[in-house]
């Protein structure tokens, strides 16, 4: 098993100790959870402006161009100098517009991101809430977030809104079913649907190893599904620039626009992060058989070492397409979905369950 | 409230309502407003507006001489700016019977083709973009950076160069640019494949391409859609082929022809042509005749009184100059039959029934330049 020299548990078991000295255990439960707010929230807005960073970076990379480079070291501040800019901006209010739903739409959409966040074992010991249902919290309040962009769409009153918001409403109600089935048949390999416990199963190998091709496969599935559900490219039918300029958050500006931005990179942080750790192991380092002195060396990495550069490959993957396919049309992408994913992952499910039965896993 | 919204989003029965497409959207590529009555994502008809950019630039050659004209059809259709130039160039030389020298055709025939290159690739950067896969617009552009490099060096000027003059050149070419064209040829045959691997070959793209926007061959000559578009529909009307300008009665090239009238098939056309016009430019690079840059010409050009007419092959079709002269510097009434004009009037017919997302395909696959429509 993994050594402890890196478990968090102790550094969080510590403060927790030394608040218990200070005040009553009510006091403690509440700044605790100050505490983890402020710490969430923190991550959050540094997670969001870096991961903007490293899209410009990356889709620099692949257009042959430099990228940001002017402001700060590489423009390393470029994304802080464009948030000053849309904190700043004028909020632009929209001629009959319903403004109770124009003004909630953009943080209903961060707020399911930012829930979904919780559940994540990020690292050995830091998880803010380890739910028995965790697979299962964070698809539903991942899902919520369509809520979100058909109230963006529909109280914008703009017809290219609308018709972003309608896209993307058939999109990511069509494609929660192949990310819950490509999740559900790693389920049936891990027993369990609590997240830390699927990432002790893969203690000995990675499930994406373990499980042989059906694994792979759900993989896969889980990737195309997840990258048409936070609506990144190819699959960006709801914000389409070239058919509808900005799609549903066509008429926001200013902070609204950036919490969908926000909104938008931070999905692809934790669908990411759900496929690193369902799929690749989580923050398990890289265990290979019987070679004890490869495994120990894996073993003196930090867990969250191992937790980014899995969850960030991810994300860099998805990147990868969105700058390189071209767009899908909204019937193409619905026969996608239910024509070939849906019938695939069921069949897979159904291979898997008869592997597991048959106990021909590792 | 939302009843309000309702009435104003939902207009009509039937569940249609209208969507203006423009003059300010990412992919028309210009000022044209498209005002496209959908149904849910459905496209019913649409009807385009145009005139956001006209300039009146025929009424204006009524009050320029020639020489000056020649700056004004750069505005007309930009991306090839040369090829416009010859155009009122020819007509000149027509009527006032100048034998141009053959060092000129050759060179205005290498600079037709560098233009049709570079408008090519910025079409292939863009349509790419119209079809979401945005890392196209910088591959296209790279190498469009060589051409328009090679212009500035040799006429001071990147976009709209206005080098041709009546009877010749304004001065002569660079000594430069037999090396640096030569240079670029070998470069861009390398890089052509790398469109193909990323754009061509992709199933999304033949998925949004193939069997979208199909037009006729009679709907094309019914419409009058020429260039690259009426080729992709099997209507051979390559105006270097059928009235030989230039030097292209010296050179060996194909006229590009695809007969199934797709938006595939228009890509194609295009991507073909470009191999054929680095053909074009291999051929004549290496044989420029010695000689001078123009002809004699007077002082101040008059054309005799009458009427003359001149077509060519610009980067989008068949552009047409007629010119009725009453004999003095400047002309009477000069008339542009431009190709973009009729080639967005045949979208209404082929763009029927088809997705929003193929409307832009379309559009694209059109290339079209909005100035050249307005004039």
């Amino acid at each position: 098993m993994t050594s402890n020299i890196y478990d968090f548990s102790t550094l969080t078991g510590q403060i927790h100790t030394w608040l218990s000295g200070l005040m009553s255990p009510g006091w403690v439960t509440f700044t605790e959870f100050v505490l983890v707010g402020l710490v969430f929230l923190l991550a959050y807005a540094l997670l969001g402006l870096f991961l903007v960073y490293a899209e410009r970076k990356v889709c620099a990379f692949m257009q042959n161009r430099v990228g940001p480079n002017r402001v700060g070291k590489w423009g390393i501040i470029q994304t802080i100098a464009d948030l000053i800019k849309l904190l700043l901006k004028e909020l632009i209010p929209i001629r009959k517009s319903d403004p109770f739903l124009f003004n909630l739409a953009p943080f209903i959409v961060i707020i399911c991101s930012f829930l979904a966040m919780a559940a994540i074992p990020y690292a050995k010991g830091l998880q803010a809430i380890d739910f028995n249902i965790g697979v299962f919290y964070v698809m539903a309040v991942s899902s919520l977030s369509v809520v979100g962009i058909l109230l963006a769409g529909w109280s914008s009153n703009s017809k290219y809104s609308l018709i972003g918001a309608m896209r993307s409403g058939a999109q990511i109600v069509s494609y929660e079913l192949s990310v819950g089935l490509s999740l559900l048949s790693i389920i049936v390999f891990a027993g369990t649907m609590q997240l830390s416990g699927i990432v002790e199963s893969q203690a000995n190998g990675w499930w994406i190893f373990k499980g042989h091709i059906p694994a792979v496969i759900s993989f896969i599935i889980f990737l195309i599904a997840s990258t048409a559900e936070i609506n990144r490219g190819p699959f960006d039918l709801a914000e389409a620039e070239s058919e509808l300029t900005a799609g549903f958050h066509t008429e926001y500006s200013g902070i609204k626009f950036a919490f969908f931005f926000l909104a938008e990179y931070m999905n692809m942080f934790i669908v990411s992060a759900i496929a690193a750790t369902v799929f690749l192991g989580g923050w398990m380092p890289l265990h290979i058989g019987n070679w004890e002195g490869f495994n120990q060396i894996m073993d003196y990495i930090p867990s969250i070492i191992w937790f980014i550069g899995k969850t960030f490959f991810v994300i860099w993957v998805i990147m990868w397409f969105k700058w390189t396919f071209p767009r899908l049309r909204i019937d193409q992408l619905l026969t996608l979905e239910w024509k070939y994913l849906l019938p695939i992952s069921l069949f897979n499910i159904i291979l898997i369950a008869f592997i597991v039965l048959m106990g021909w896993h590792f | 409230m939302s009843e309000e919204i309702i009435k104003d989003v939902i207009i009509g029965e039937n569940e249609e309502y209208i969507v203006n497409m423009g003059p300010q959207h990412p992919s028309t590529h210009g000022v044209l407003r498209l005002e496209v009555c959908l149904k849910g994502e459905t496209v019913k008809y649409l009807i385009p507006h145009i005139g956001y950019i006209h300039r009146g630039i025929e009424k204006m050659t009524e009050a320029l001489t020639y020489p000056q004209i020649i700056h004004l059809t750069d505005r007309m259709d930009y991306l090839s700016a040369h090829i416009n130039n010859e155009a009122v160039c020819l007509v000149v030389e027509d009527a006032m019977q100048i034998e141009v020298p053959e060092r000129v055709k050759y060179i205005r025939t290498i600079l037709d083709e560098l233009n049709r290159l570079a408008s090519h690739q910025l079409w292939w950067s863009a349509f790419g973009m119209d079809l979401g896969a945005l890392t196209t617009f910088f591959y296209g552009l790279r190498d469009r950076e060589y051409i328009l490099d090679i212009f500035e060096e040799s006429f001071g000027s990147r976009l709209l160069h206005s080098f041709v003059m009546p009877g010749g050149l304004m001065h002569d070419i660079h000594p430069n640019f037999q090396k640096r064209t030569k240079e670029f040829i070998t470069y861009f045959r390398k890089k052509l494949p790398e469109y193909d691997q990323l754009l061509t070959g992709n199933v999304i793209f033949h998925n949004r391409s193939k069997g979208i926007g199909y037009m006729s061959k009679e709907t094309a000559i019914g419409y009058g859609v020429t260039g690259p578009s009426g080729r992709g529909s099997g209507f051979s009307c390559d105006i270097r082929k059928i009235a030989p300008y230039g030097a292209y009665d010296k050179v060996q090239f194909n006229e590009i022809l695809e007969t199934e009238g797709d938006t595939f098939a228009r890509y194609q056309v295009r991507m073909r042509e470009m191999w054929e016009s680095l053909n074009i430019i291999e051929q004549l690079i290496d044989n420029i005749p010695e000689g001078d840059y123009t002809a004699k010409m007077k002082p101040i050009i008059k054309l005799p009184a009458g009427e003359y007419f001149r077509r060519v092959e610009t980067a989008r079709g068949e552009l047409a100059v007629y010119v009725v002269s009453d004999g003095n510097k400047s002309p009477y009434r000069m008339r542009f039959r431009t190709p973009n004009f009729s080639n967005l009037f045949v979208m209404n017919e082929i763009a029927k029934g088809c997705k929003i997302a193929d409307l832009i395909a379309i559009s694209g696959s059109l290339d079209l330049v909005i100035p050249d429509i307005d004039r």
